[in-house]
């Protein structure tokens, strides 16, 4: 009979509750893990990971039509989707494993299954139906994460209208695509597919793609998607979907005008809801609001002893803020000294389009919302050298400062491997420091970084290259 | 978080000493003030005091060890109300940073405890603990945004505790203690009477939350013209605060006495004519004739203290000497029975050695009466703040030729003007009086004083 008394349990194998309960062991607390699918949870193996190895693909099909620019010629470019997704696959799956080992490594104790919270520190655990334990603790952490929105009238089906899902695992590249939704997720399918060579329309609700982008990389984007063919509507809403044999047609309404537009699939990204029934929060002080459970800023819910991190909780909607909160909660439980609760503005947030896009804190008008005397900084690709060297001269970086104090309040990127660059702002932004310290940093030439330099100075009226 | 007792630094140049004993065991409650220990170096014995109220939760360094570099900490105090648990947490951090820093930091270190305890004149007057943004060796820790905030709002970074890993001082409690302030009573409560929060373990110099005098409140109040600004070191810091103390707690009062000095500085150059062994300042000729005078009026060779006044046995003058930042006060002992050219001998060394940051700790803190003299910058005359627990300190101004009467008729004589301040409480005027008159006929009798 194996051990079902513990210090803490958490419900959820993602980001967010795998990384708690390796630090909850860390900490020196007996901890269980309940997962009833898969380790490292949606992130791992259907979202942030399996992705980047699809992009991974279809940056280098495009590399691949640009040979002649650097030299090289090649004839009878083909590829397979099925390998693509393949690799996709096995990416995920090593990655997984990974997880399971070191939970083992970290002397979690695994229960496959799924939780429910049982009465005061009880969560019981079933499989296909069958009660498997009814584990103890005084901790419980809810971590089970969010799954795709669907509106009415635009459910998805799995075969011509597609979550992201269906869309990791496609079996040919379809001829066309309309995604609906222009966040992070529609526009990572939008930027793969289409560098996959198929015809992509992308529709928006609010004004801009990228909405929670500084209104400036919006644009940018937006501009740049543009020239490399993909067809956006903004403003605009999907009415309805009518599938056919062989394909969908989506009645598009922008400014009270309505059209129409036939395509092979359609790709649902409107969002997410938490994941909050059938966990036993009935009967509980744990309150819901819109689908996420409401905690405080250590990540209590309303009930004593259970607690809430990640995607469950609230935006933004992100692996490494789930695996951050899930740190401070055991933290916090362990009595752990210096624990602060997570700063919003600084988590960084990464979208994997061509060109990518990255951004931490503030936006511009986010900031001057907020009553900041603002110094805004700006510095494009096209004067770095390493960017030109590279073929990449699009892109930009946008620094927003507070005037009064020279707090980093918030950086904005977009060009080639932002997403990798972002982390040097967000170190500045948890390290507090202000541009006097920036100004000073040395950064290494000729590499895309010393945009970052730049964009500080120019802040500051102080900028060289451009 | 409990409080990190320091190993303290007694003297500029003091870089390890010996836990000779402790006084206060684990467990035990102790108050601000309270004396924990006992070092030693091999110049001296000095006590370690408490600076903040609390409980001894873990002695780190046992009774009798040897060799323990400075700012090592050597005890952990438990702020009113944690629990000894807190002491977990704490206990394993410490050896690392604070012992293993010195290696490194050697050349700041030495330079800033060589500034430190300049202006000390009581044994154990250092801070032995730190607020917890500091680290022990003076430093600082405070992320850059936190740094120019308190620059902004005027706010002394030694008064705010740090909530940032290793208790660095972050955004957050720069928020906190402006907000704090905001929501404190209207009147801004005087630093030195408001309460100290019992947890928080602020320095002993500073406020808990903002100055009442920040740079902005007083920039103000000159009509904000530009300025530039010198940061406080911690013997500016001692100077302050002794001094501020001194004047608000000691009842001075001022005595004047004109001396006349030509007899005395005809027999100096006759003195200095004949050897090159020595060569005898105005200033040493004033410091044997305080220190006869004392002798001849022992009353004003006083300290005052709570049971008894205290009359000392030796004549002990400390000499102020002014420093690029900030002025030191070395010690001529038993200086009435030194003869002018030792005086002279014994106070050019230690003018240098002050100059150069090499005083021993016994040779500048201490002594019984104190003497500042400015008449080399032409100061005719002026009074002096005491440097408890001394009783007097005379202040000495320029020899300079004046019209007096003489007889009846008027004549001219090079005059120097002596100001005594008196502690009140210790040396009353008619002592004050005394004493001026025998050193105004010392000085004016030179020759007495070489007997």
């Amino acid at each position: 009979m194996a051990e079902t008394s513990f210090d803490l349990i958490v419900l959820g194998g993602g980001p967010g509750g795998y990384v708690a309960a390796i630090r909850a062991a860390q900490l020196g607390m007996k901890t269980a893990l309940v997962e009833r699918e898969h380790f490292g949870g949606i992130c791992l193996n259907w979202g942030c990971i399996p992705t980047k190895a699809l992009l991974r693909s279809s940056e280098i099909h495009h590399l691949l039509h640009r040979l002649d620019e650097f030299g090289f010629s090649a004839k009878d470019i083909r590829f397979d989707a099925g390998k693509v997704v393949a690799r996709s696959r096995a990416v995920a799956k090593q990655l997984s494993n990974g997880v399971a080992y070191l939970l083992r490594k970290n002397q979690v104790a695994v229960f496959d299954g799924h939780g429910r919270l049982a009465g005061k520190g009880r969560l019981a655990v079933e499989k296909n139906g069958q009660p498997v334990a009814e584990l103890a603790a005084e901790h419980i952490v809810l971590a089970t994460g969010a799954r795709a929105r669907s509106l009415p009238g635009l459910e998805p089906d799995g075969d011509r209208v597609w979550t992201y899902k269906e869309a990791m695992v496609p079996t040919a590249i379809p001829q066309s695509l309309l995604v609906v939704g222009s966040g992070a997720i529609g526009i990572e399918f939008a930027s793969f597919y289409h560098d996959m060579g198929a015809e992509v329309t992308v529709v928006e609700v609010l004004d801009r793609v990228l909405p929670v982008e500084d209104e400036e990389i919006s644009a940018f984007a937006r501009k740049s998607f543009e020239k490399q063919g993909l067809r956006i509507h903004t403003g605009a809403t999907v009415a309805a979907l009518e599938r056919t044999d062989k394909s969908v047609t989506a009645r598009i309404e922008r400014g009270g005008q309505g059209s129409e537009l036939d395509v092979e699939r359609v790709i649902l990204a409107v969002g997410i809801v938490g994941n909050v029934e059938d966990i036993g929060l009935e009967n509980t002080g744990v309150a819901v609001e819109k689908s996420h459970v409401v905690v405080d800023q250590w990540l209590r819910t309303g009930e004593p002893g259970v607690y809430a991190i990640g995607d469950l909780v609230g935006p933004p909607w992100l692996a490494h803020k789930a695996s951050h909160e899930g740190v401070i909660c055991v933290e916090r439980i362990a009595g752990v000294n210096d624990v602060h609760p997570l700063d919003i503005r600084n988590i960084p947030a990464c979208t994997y389009c061509r060109p990518q896009v990255a951004s931490v804190g503030l936006t511009e008008k986010a900031a001057r919302d907020a009553g900041y005397e603002v110094k805004i900084g700006h510095f494009p690709f096209i004067g770095n050298g390493k960017a030109i060297a590279l073929g990449e001269p699009e892109g930009m970086i946008k620094t927003v400062f507070d005037g009064k104090t020279g707090e980093l309040l918030g950086a904005h990127m977009i060009g080639a491997e932002v997403t990798e660059l972002i982390q040097g702002y967000t170190i500045a932004k948890t390290l507090e420091t202000t541009e006097t310290d920036l100004i000073r940093t040395i950064f290494p030439h000729p590499t895309l970084s010393e945009t970052m330099h730049e964009a500080v100075l120019d802040a500051y009226g102080r900028v060289i290259h451009f | 978080m409990p409080i990190e007792i320091l190993m303290p630094a007694l003297s500029p140049t003091m870089t390890e000493g010996n836990l000779a004993k402790w006084l206060k065991k684990e467990g035990d409650e102790v108050h601000s003030g309270d004396v924990l220990a006992e070092i030693e170096t091999d110049k001296a014995t000095m006590e370690v005091e408490a600076v903040d109220d609390g409980t001894i939760g873990k002695i780190l360094v046992p009774e009798g060890a040897q060799g323990i570099k400075v700012n090592a900490p050597i005890a952990l105090l438990l702020a009113e109300g944690e629990e000894a648990s807190a002491l977990r947490d704490v206990a394993p951090a410490s050896p690392e940073p604070p012992s293993a820093a010195p290696s490194q930091q050697e050349p700041q270190q030495e330079r800033e405890t060589s500034a430190l305890p300049a202006v000390t004149t009581g044994p154990a007057s250092l801070p032995a603990s730190a607020p917890s943004g500091e680290r022990g060796d003076g430093r600082i820790f405070a992320s850059p945004l936190a740094r120019r905030m308190a620059q902004h709002a005027g706010l002394d970074l030694a008064a705010i505790r740090g909530s940032g890993p290793q208790g660095r001082i972050v955004k957050a409690d720069i928020d906190a203690a402006l907000s704090a302030a905001r929501g404190a009573p209207a009147a801004p409560a005087p630093p030195a009477a408001a309460p100290r929060p019992a947890a928080a373990p602020s320095g002993p110099l500073v406020p808990p939350a903002a100055p009442a005098l920040s740079k902005e409140r007083v920039a103000a109040l000159a009509g904000n013209p530009p300025y530039t600004e010198r940061p406080l070191n911690a013997m500016r810091r001692v100077i302050a605060r002794r001094l501020t103390e001194s004047k608000q707690t000691v009842p001075h009062f001022y005595l004047t006495i004109d001396s006349e000095i030509d007899a005395l500085l005809k027999i100096r150059a006759e003195l200095n004519a004949k050897s090159e062994a020595y060569r005898i300042s105005v200033n040493d000729f004033v410091i044997r004739a305080a220190a006869l005078a004392l002798r001849q009026v022992p009353a004003a060779n006083a300290s005052w203290s709570d049971e008894a006044i205290l009359l000392w046995d030796s004549v002990d003058i400390a000499v102020a000497v002014a420093l690029d930042d900030g002025l030191i006060t070395p010690i001529v002992k038993a200086a009435d029975r030194k003869g002018l050219a030792a005086i002279a001998n014994e106070t050019k060394d230690l003018v240098e050695r002050a100059r150069a940051g090499k005083l021993k700790l016994e040779e500048f803190q201490g002594g019984t009466f104190s003497i500042s003299n400015l008449g080399m910058y032409g100061v005719r005359e002026f009074a002096a703040v005491i440097n408890p627990p001394h009783g007097g300190i005379l202040a000495v101004g320029a020899g300079q030729q004046r019209p007096v009467v003489k007889d009846g008729a008027l004549t001219v004589a090079t005059v120097m003007s002596c100001t005594l301040s008196c502690d009140h409480r210790a040396v009353d005027g008619a002592v004050g009086a005394q004493f001026l008159a025998a050193f105004k006929r010392l000085v004016e009798d030179p020759l007495t004083m070489l007997l």
